[in-house]
């Protein structure tokens, strides 16, 4: 069968990036001289591991609009909270060797509070705080996600609801009074697990268990997908009242999948903030949230290795342009969306597999949608 | 046991306002087991309401409706009356144009369970496979079984959404338009499907094309303006001063109005 010839394929793949991205990266980070052209920088490395990290969000959000059709424009809030649950507990690891030196993290003294507020006290443990940061984040978006979709929510009308979320976290976590470093954020760690993050170990072992992450939320979503749940997803959004007349509860669908994304969102958060060393409600907000989008449509929305190439390829830009050129920036991702949208609306996987032609579109993967049918029938999302 | 006698379906003045506008007015109307009923009317006469209020998609501000021998559906959702086996093919064909006509087919057969859990481990029994092969020749599919449903025809698409509604082995279907946009001869092909399955189901078809109502009628049943207006076998429906009042009335007054334009 070619179908199965087509798998062992992707699995190969699957595995030479794995052991590229797992074993080749930091075995050049170590060996080679700090001078040969072989030698991979801590810097480098550590932004891989930052990249790799958006590319477990980017996944989760490629699931719910690439699969299911539904466009999340709050998924930095979740990004969020598992960043902020881990910067949380890296906080009051810092322990007296903060400016201060009180047991208090400095913004709370700099704010005169006297007193560790009640919710900060689990996170003096680290495992309280990496439950945390996938557990809030995947309750809060059942919650949310429960009321909007059983209310039946839908399009553009959920879009908007999900941004108006991004928007009001942004302003609580803004706020000094909620007790979360207000515009400043949490920053200024200095450990985690005992591990000194400024050492290049400590700064690799993390970029270890993010590839080691992704690999699993890839796995994850691929199995998803590949279920008839996945199958499901993709009827939702080609349309979603045959679904719902055919017997299946397209809320609990959508839930399903919206809590999943939010998982790896909070997931991704908190294998960023040890990586990048600060989190900021900037960082949350409206426009990051809008960002992680143009990821997946970058890369190539309703296929998995298109969010991840998406993320770490506009990153990649990103890092490149805003040394050389920090005021371009913005226009520049302007730009890149509008030439999405207008020229490649499938995103580099879509522009690649149109290049390649034939050749590629008789390998069709059952993985990946076809976006000319969905653009026919705009009504339905 | 499902007892047979009685109706399969039950409306009792059934009232549906939408802000205002009556779509149906303490409307009654009943079909027997195994009947295959047409339902015409002219626009807006609240045929499509009449099987949005039996399928759960409108919920009546008053009135009764009766499934089987003693089920309410007013309370139900969608999804829960479709697993009671009422099926719903839609006027538009929708059907998942990402997926391949064998995986359409799949998604939509009766299952015990069709929660996200259960169907995240589902796998397809031998049985099922029968069954879709079944299905797939019933609706003249079985060669294109592989292809994506996007990118079938118009008359393939509805006859694949058929077949879906079919797998979900309904008691009662309710089918909206099915030759709407439809060549003749595939209206004449769909005409003999939805007569050879009345023979194992109820069916409540809505029509305009009067040509297919004389091809498949027996009980015909005209609602106006939100109530039944008559119903009887389709000789007697067609020569009713009434019915002919309300359709070629519609065109007198569309005549006058085009002359006062002119």
């Amino acid at each position: 069968m070619t179908g199965q010839g087509r798998e062992s394929g992707e699995g190969l793949s699957f595995w030479l990036v794995g052991f590229c991205l797992l074993i080749v990266l930091p075995i050049l980070n170590v060996l080679p001289e700090a001078g040969s052209w072989l030698h991979v920088s801590d810097f480098t490395l550590n932004l891989f591991g930052k990249f790799l990290a958006f590319a477990i969000l980017a996944l989760g959000l490629d699931l719910i609009w690439g699969y299911t059709g539904i466009l999340s424009l709050g998924h930095g809030v979740f990004f969020g909270l598992g960043a902020y649950a881990i910067g949380m507990h890296m906080m009051l690891s810092i322990g007296t060797e903060s400016v201060y030196g009180s047991a208090l993290p400095d913004f709370m003294v700099w704010n005169q509070v006297k007193e560790l507020p009640l919710f900060w006290q689990p996170f003096y443990s680290a495992w309280f705080a990496v439950v945390a940061a996938v557990l809030v984040p995947t309750l809060f978006a059942a919650l949310f996600g429960f009321l909007a979709f059983r209310s039946r929510i839908k399009g553009v009308y959920f879009s908007i609801i999900t941004q108006a979320l991004a928007l009001s976290a942004w302003l609580v976590f803004n706020r000094n009074e909620t007790n979360l470093g207000g515009t400043n954020g949490l920053t200024d760690f200095k450990t985690l697990l005992g591990f000194r993050l400024s050492e290049s170990g400590t700064q690799r072992g993390l970029y270890v268990v993010t590839v080691l992450c992704l690999g699993g939320a890839y796995l994850l979503c691929r199995w998803i997908i590949r279920s008839r749940t996945g199958k499901v997803l993709v009827a939702i959004r080609d349309s979603e009242q045959r679904v719902l007349f055919s017997g299946y509860s397209p809320a609990n669908y959508k839930l399903f999948v919206f809590v999943v994304s939010a998982a790896l969102a909070g997931l991704a958060g908190a294998l960023y903030v040890p990586q990048v060393g600060i989190i900021t409600p900037a960082q949350i907000g409206v426009l990051p949230s809008i960002e992680m989008v143009i990821w997946v449509a970058v890369g190539g929305r309703g296929t998995l290795v298109g969010a991840v190439l998406g993320s770490v390829g506009v990153n990649l830009g990103r890092s490149v342009l805003t040394n050389h050129f920090p005021e371009l920036w913005p226009f520049f991702l302007g730009g890149l969306f509008i030439a999405v949208v207008l020229f490649f609306p499938e995103g580099c996987v879509g522009l690649v597999r149109k290049v390649s032609g034939g050749w590629l579109s008789r390998k069709r993967n059952g993985d990946e949608l076809d976006k000319s049918v969905a653009a026919s029938e705009p009504g339905s999302r | 046991m499902t007892d047979e006698r009685g109706s399969i379906i039950y409306l009792e003045d059934v009232t549906v306002d939408f802000d205002g506008f009556k779509a149906l007015r303490h409307l009654n109307f009943i079909v027997n087991y195994h009947e295959l009923r047409v339902v015409i009317g002219p626009n807006g006469a609240g045929k499509t309401t009449l099987l949005d209020v039996i399928s759960g998609k409108a919920k009546p501000q008053s009135g009764r409706v009766i499934f089987g021998k003693d089920q309410d559906l007013m309370p139900l959702r969608e999804n829960q009356i479709a697993s009671l086996g009422i099926g719903r093919k839609f006027q538009t064909p929708s059907v998942y144009g990402n997926l391949t006509v064998w995986e359409n087919l799949e998604l939509s057969i009766k299952r015990e369970s069709k929660g996200v859990f259960s169907t995240l481990w589902a796998k397809s029994t031998p049985g099922e496979a029968e069954r879709i092969d079944g299905a797939l020749v019933t609706i003249g599919l079985a060669e294109k079984r592989s292809v994506r449903a996007g990118a079938l025809s118009h008359g393939e698409k509805q006859w694949l959404e058929i077949g879906m509604v079919l797998l979900q082995d309904p008691t009662l279907l309710l089918v909206d338009e099915p030759v709407a946009g439809m060549t003749d001869q595939e209206t004449e092909q769909t005409g003999q499907l939805l007569q050879s399955l009345a023979d194992k189901h109820s069916i409540i078809v809505i029509e305009h094309d009067m040509e297919f109502v004389r091809q498949i009628a027996r009980t015909v049943t005209v609602l106006h303006e939100g109530t039944v207006l008559c119903e009887g076998p389709v000789e007697k429906i067609q020569s009713d001063p009434r019915v002919v009042e309300i359709y070629l009335g519609r065109k007198k007054e569309k005549a006058s109005a085009s002359e006062r334009v002119n």
